[in-house]
């Protein structure tokens, strides 16, 4: 998928204005927000938990050659074959090389974030292949045309009525309009489909090294259809995904569900191992995983390994003022919310995410419900600075910078500035205390007041309190 | 692609600062770990009833395995199903009335009803654990709108640990295809509600046999 995060600003400001995506996102708070919350409370071992899985997922990743290794082993003993791609490129020839050689024409795909990744959809129907996304998230946004503005709930900006409008367009018919009918229509419309599929496609929400299985979690069902109705199924994941045992998979299953839709489960957990066995009724006739580094190998080590850790299961995108306010478009690829503000600059290049480290009140909320305790708000931090290392910034605000640091760096300078300001500001308030705008700083002001100090610093109240201390 | 995996393999060692790791270190590495389970002394079916009941699914108790075709039978007429079933063959020598039409191989497109056997079940989260193989197709779990699982009370397991020694156990080892089921399919993904019946089953009825029902 094509990046676009330039237009961060200009994508969020359409977002702010439109109303249905109001009405979807407030949604999307309601539903995930606070399942989670009650869930987390009802289970007194979940914090240990979490310590647990970052731990563990720690030591993955300082063994990551070793438990590759095991996987694709334990994988070709099973009589399925691992596809080891090094970029996005490679992982799509890899893919479309499989469909070529089986003679597909129709191919079904589970979701999978990494196919979105890779841009998979449009290199195959580039090459003339039929492609139907089965997740009903994911089957929505493929007839709109869209990205996926959510990593777990694919279409969650869009409201039941546009989704009436998008089904009747394609489907044709009486255009229905309850959820239960909306549903029911697309269960049958897919239920061919799942039948004509020649390759089937997945995603991996783990990979066991001990026994060579793919793993994904799911509500639908679609992904069990997808890869037993399939002659072929392929699992797309990335490198990082790994666990070492199934001991593991009960760790972060714990985990997963109740971060991800504050479940206790998902409906559907699926272990995939191999390809259908001798005296098998039914289950495809091949298994590839399609293993995809594109990037990842080259955070390990550096200042955002720990970014390797996320099981991707939404959370911090739920519990953000931010992409609560402008939804998971604008920020312009596959990743949205915290997860991937960060993820998206170190993929596609600073440059072109300059806003996306910014978008940030560093308010602390992602980090707090992140089941891998990834310290989100740090790793932007440590963004914003690479930016500014890297004069990425805009002029204004370096030369503002620069002058703060001039001025912080001489306290008897800062103190006389800070009284000079406190006393100006509150004369410019006058009697109400507030102030409706303030030079150099409308874009705040623009949308509420400032209110004005009461006439002297910190220091100055400290010192008259506490005579005598320092 | 084995100049990819050898690109991949050495950037990630580049990255964590070392060559690969000793022969000597496997052992070690590959040991089963053993992380915090959920603690709870709740019976065993209780919870699972509880909590598989919990997510929509249904439960019949039963006294034995003979009583299965008369708890079908009455699943279908409620249902208003009509009479033909998949029923896995581990089930096909039950008492089944004449009158019902089985098959025990996959399921076709248009199947109603499957009834099947499971490996497990699992208390902690109220799941079946369900194996394919030669006689437990894994379309009869996925294509059917209605699921009849015919779950024995000593097949229940405290946690995801004891089933996974159960997968272990299996004769071939890990099956093709295991699945955990939690419930009927379900989806939130038109206008944020939920919503039964997405693409799996519409109702999963779990047939608990004995278990002091
Ligand atoms: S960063 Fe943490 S909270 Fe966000 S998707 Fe990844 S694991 Fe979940």
């Amino acid at each position: 998928m094509q990046v676009d995060s330039p237009n961060f600003k200009a994508k969020a400001d359409a977002a702010l204005a439109d109303p249905h995506l109001r009405e979807a996102l407030g949604k999307t708070r309601i539903m995930f927000v606070n399942k989670r919350a009650e869930l987390a409370a009802a289970l007194p071992e979940f914090e240990r938990l979490r310590d647990e899985a970052r731990d563990r997922k720690n030591h993955i990743l300082a063994h990551l050659d070793h438990y590759l290794e095991r996987f694709d082993e334990a994988v070709t003993r099973a009589g399925g074959q691992v596809h080891w791609c090094a970029d996005a490129a490679e992982a799509r020839q890899v893919i479309l090389d499989i469909c070529q050689r089986v003679g597909a024409k129709s191919i079904t795909k589970g979701k999978s974030m990494v196919s979105e990744e890779i841009g998979l959809n449009d290199a195959l129907e580039a090459e003339g292949y039929r492609v139907l996304e089965t997740d009903l998230g994911e089957y929505i946004i493929q007839l709109a045309h869209e990205p996926p503005s959510h990593i777990i709930a694919p279409a969650a900006h869009k409201t039941r009525e546009q989704v009436a409008d998008l089904f009747h367009a394609a489907h044709g018919g009486e255009r229905k309009t309850s959820v239960a009918e909306l549903v029911t229509e697309a269960r049958l419309v897919l239920r061919d489909e799942y039948f004509k599929a020649d390759v089937g496609i997945t995603g991996g929400n783990f990979l066991v090294a001990e026994t060579g299985s793919t793993v994904i979690v799911t509500n639908e069902g679609n992904g069990d259809l997808t890869q037993i109705l399939a002659r072929v199924h392929i699992v797309t994941s990335g490198i990082e995904r790994i666990v070492p045992t199934l001991e593991d998979v009960s760790l972060f299953l714990r985990i997963l569900a109740r971060s991800a839709t504050g479940q206790e489960t998902e409906t559907y957990t699926t272990f995939s191992t191999g390809p259908r066995r001798p005296g098998d009724p039914d289950g495809p006739e091949e298994f590839h995983v399609v293993l995809v580094d594109n990037g990842r190998s080259g955070m390990l080590g550096g200042p955002f390994q720990d970014m390797l850790r996320c099981i991707r299961c939404g959370a911090c995108m739920n519990h953000c003022p931010v992409y609560g306010a402008v939804g998971g478009h604008a920020y312009g690829w596959v990743y949205p919310g915290p997860m991937g503000a960060v993820l998206t600059p170190l993929f596609a290049g600073l440059d072109v995410t300059t806003d996306l480290p910014n978008a940030c009140t560093l308010n602390g909320r992602c980090q707090s419900v992140c089941p891998v305790r990834i310290p989100l708000p740090e790793l932007l931090r440590e963004l914003r600075h690479q930016q500014h290392q890297r004069n990425l910034r805009p002029p204004a605000e370096r030369r503002a910078l620069a002058a703060w640091r001039f001025v912080a760096e001489r306290p008897r300078l800062y103190q006389f500035t800070n009284r000079l300001a406190a006393r100006a500001i509150k004369g410019l308030a006058g009697d109400t205390g507030r102030l409706h705008s303030l030079p150099f700083a409308e874009g705040w002001t623009a949308f509420r007041d400032l209110p004005a100090p009461e006439g002297r610093t910190f220091l100055e109240l400290w010192q008259a309190r506490h005579p005598g201390a320092r | 692609m084995a100049d990819s995996r050898d690109t991949i393999l050495a950037r990630i060692r580049s990255g964590l600062g070392r060559g690969p790791l000793p022969a000597s270190a496997s052992a070690a590495l590959d040991a089963r770990p053993t992380h915090t389970r959920i603690a709870f002394d709740d019976d065993l079916v209780e919870r699972f009833v509880a909590r598989f009941c919990s997510r929509a699914g249904t439960v019949g108790r039963i006294a034995s395995l003979s009583d299965v075709p008369a708890a079908v039978e009455a699943y279908r007429e409620a249902h208003a199903l009509p009479g033909r079933a998949a029923v896995a063959r581990p089930l096909a020598d039950l008492p089944w009335p004449a009158g019902l039409v089985r098959h025990e191989g996959p399921a076709g497109k248009d199947e109603l009803l499957s009834v099947t056997a499971c490996l497990a079940a699992i208390a902690e989260t109220g799941s079946i654990l369900l194996a394919s193989g030669p006689d437990s197709p894994t379309t009869l779990n996925f294509v059917p709108d209605h699921h009849v699982v015919v779950l024995q009370a000593n097949q229940l397991v405290p946690d995801f640990e004891a089933a996974w020694t159960r997968l272990r156990a299996l004769p071939g080892g890990m099956p093709r295809t295991a699945n955990i089921v939690s419930g009927p399919s379900r989806t939130g993904d038109v206008g944020l509600t939920l919503q039964l019946g997405a693409h799996g089953p519409r109702s999963v009825h779990v047939l608990l046999v004995g278990g002091d029902g």
